[in-house]
């Protein structure tokens, strides 16, 4: 099993007929995921990568066909825009790829998504994948490999590291989540815990986190009390030092708070193994298969 | 991006927030006659300069007389300023804010910034105010409020009434204080701010209420919508081989250690950086190439890791995914090549045509280590340059 996506989810890519948003909307289509349009205002009626209709809207495309899932490819300036869109046409799963988006943007469309029906991942995240079945974003797929591994992270090419690992060690994931390195993002690892802690297909859950902010420290107080499967974590930026924001928005120690070595200690008091080195990622989640 | 306290407060005055009245010169000769004008028995002379602490090293003064305005203008125009933000080689000022003196007859903490757990602007106040908030909230944390703000409605008079009251503010500063909230508030929305810090808001013993210090710090992000506050940015605060960097779009933070570090991905980067650490070495910079990463821009960030004379080593580590090891390869190949590279590089490479690019590596003829795994390569970067 897995969580979020799987062989029946239908996607449209907004932006699609960009650079970025054509090869990448490619690379989920030949994996397998069932592309079923794409969306660019004023450019309605065109089809691109052979068959994939193009249309004006989101609520065109929802309409024509029954789309539940969107991969969002669309400029920072009009990214939250494209995110209230397709909110309003009713797209259940919004996955947000694009890194930029001014902050106060999102303190409304995180205001906005959490009163509607839709589930927002991202932005600034590398999106979905559930080996085997369906990907959604911007991740190598080869690497991935279907098995009972569930992952949660903040950073993209961190967890195509730990990806790499327990598969080079034959160990696959139900899922991979890369819930975004921004300030504000849609969801947090609490609600893709509570999605790990009742997928059967998910046997242990790695859960990769940076400095900053303090959702790491919520997340563990949750799975103390709330998750039942073991807990594998890693926090990137234990030699950052204060006060610079490294590289995420999100990723920045501001007045002594938001330290590795804090939230490493509050993850290791809510009974989560903590990895040090993340060379070791790999080899410590194997240990609980 | 962070702002002089000057163009804080001139931001905020187009808000309509009270700040004091005040002229910001390069010239010390001009001190004296500013100073005259503003009218005051006593006019302040501060430091331009981004890092706080500037009072605690002298970089404001009080002065009683225009003349003695001009003595300190003098002496701090064009000194290094070290506060405890700046580092030990501080800060060179070019500028001074001169002030009207004023009666202050109470001090007050007023900050806007983000706050994450609930994903709204947080509005946090004090009466605690000219004191470093930080301290306030680890000592004191009842003497502070704070309210979050729905964004649909924003700050609404009852929520600035709300705050003004637990402040105790009371009588004319009161009727002042409520629109002061509420203009704040929307300089912070309007202008994209980060951070926005009143730190001291003041009161004084004629009942004005003013803005005696402001911060505020503006969201990147933004700043293609923010023509006017660009022109705000003053690149000699900031660090010059940053400021080379952003040129490329890379994002380059530079460390103490003599490791230079090339990595794909600000969490892999920083993970890169920690497993340096513990290998025993130190890491020279936080680089980041992005996902979207060419030929010129390897090369140009070679170029910003060696121009940083500490470095001894370098150690790239490149987890393929947009980010080809292919286009890595060469561009390693012609920055090693252009730039006569005869320091230790240690290469990792997985992920999206990683034999293509170790391929490449082998036949250019460049003297690379490859290494299997971060963990393998830290190692051998540490031990390559003892």
């Amino acid at each position: 099993m897995s969580i979020l996506v799987d062989e029946k989810t239908k996607l449209i890519v907004q932006g699609i007929t960009g650079r970025e948003g054509q090869f990448h909307a490619e690379q989920c289509m030949k994996y397998g995921t069932k592309l079923v349009g794409g969306v660019t205002p004023a450019k309605g009626g065109q089809t691109v990568l052979g068959k994939v209709p193009v249309f004006n809207t989101v609520q065109d495309a929802v309409k024509k066909t029954k789309a539940n899932a969107t991969m969002i490819f669309v400029p920072p300036a009009f990214a939250s825009d494209a995110i209230l869109e397709a909110a309003d046409a009713g797209i259940e799963l919004i996955i947000c790829v694009t890194e930029g988006i001014p902050v106060s943007d999102m303190v409304e469309v995180f205001r906005y998504i959490k009163a509607s029906k839709s589930r927002l991942i991202g932005p600034n995240c590398p999106g979905i994948i559930s080996p085997g079945k369906c990907k959604i974003g911007i991740m190598p797929a080869h690497i991935h490999k279907k098995g009972n591994v569930g992952i949660i992270s903040r950073s993209g090419t961190l967890t195509y590291e730990a990806v790499g690992q327990l598969t080079a060690l034959g160990h696959g994931q139900s899922t991979c989540v890369g819930i975004g390195g921004d300030p504000i993002i849609g969801t947090k690892y609490i609600d893709v815990l509570e999605l790990f802690q009742k997928d059967r297909g998910t046997k242990a859950i790695c859960m990769i986190g940076e400095i900053g902010g303090s959702a790491e420290d919520e997340a563990a107080y949750y799975i103390k009390k709330h998750v039942t499967k073991p807990v594998i974590g890693f926090i990137a930026g234990q030699t950052a030092p204060p006060g610079r924001r490294m590289g995420h928005a999100g990723a920045i120690i501001s007045g002594g708070k938001g330290t590795a070595e804090e939230k490493m200690k509050v993850m290791r008091r809510c009974n989560i193994k903590v990895v040090k080195s993340p060379a070791d990622l790999g080899k410590t989640v194997a240990k609980f298969l | 991006m962070n702002i002089h306290e000057y163009q804080a407060k001139e931001v905020l005055a187009k808000h309509g927030v009270a700040v004091p009245k005040g002229v910001v010169i390069e010239n010390a000769e001009k001190a004296a006659a500013v100073s005259r004008k503003l009218g005051t028995d006593i006019v302040v002379v501060k430091a331009q300069i981004h890092a706080g602490g500037r009072g605690k090293g002298g970089g404001v003064k009080l002065a009683k007389s225009p003349e003695e305005a001009k003595v300190h203008a003098n002496k701090i125009i064009g000194m290094t300023l070290v506060t405890p933000q700046t580092g030990s080689e501080g800060r060179k000022v070019k500028k001074v804010l001169i002030e009207e003196g004023m009666a202050i007859a109470k001090e007050l903490y007023l900050g806007i910034l983000l706050d994450r757990q609930s994903s709204r602007v947080m509005i946090m106040a004090s009466e605690a105010g000219g004191m470093a908030i930080e301290e306030v909230a680890e000592d004191t944390p009842e003497k502070i409020i704070k309210e979050i703000v729905d964004p649909i409605i924003g700050v609404k008079p009852y929520l600035a009434r709300k705050i003004a009251f637990a402040l105790n503010v009371k009588g004319n500063a009161l009727k002042q204080m409520i629109p002061l909230i509420i203009n704040l508030y929307q300089a912070f929305i309007k202008e994209d701010c980060d951070m926005l810090e009143i730190n001291p808001l003041v009161i004084t013993k004629d009942e004005r209420v003013l803005v005696l210090d402001a911060k505020v710090n503006i969201d990147s992000n933004a700043l293609y919508r923010q023509k006017e506050i660009l022109n705000y940015r003053d690149l000699d605060e900031e660090d010059q081989m940053e400021v080379e960097a952003s040129k490329f779009d890379l994002n380059y933070i530079k460390l103490d250690g003599n490791i230079g570090c090339m990595v794909n991905g600000a969490g892999l980067a920083m993970a890169t950086m920690d497993i340096i650490k513990h290998s025993g070495g130190e890491p020279a910079n936080f680089l980041d190439v992005g996902g979207g990463a060419d030929e010129e821009k390897i090369e140009n960030g070679f170029r910003i890791l060696l121009s940083d004379p500490h470095v001894k080593g370098i150690f790239i580590n490149i987890f393929g995914g947009i980010l080809r090891c292919d286009i890595l390869a060469r561009g390693v190949e012609i920055a090693a090549k252009k730039l006569k590279i005869k320091i230790p590089i240690v290469v990792r490479m997985e992920g999206t045509n990683m034999e293509e690019g170790h391929q490449i590596l082998s036949d250019s003829g460049i003297d690379v280590i490859v290494a299997e795994g971060m963990k393998d390569g830290a190692q051998k970067i540490v031990k390559a340059i003892r």
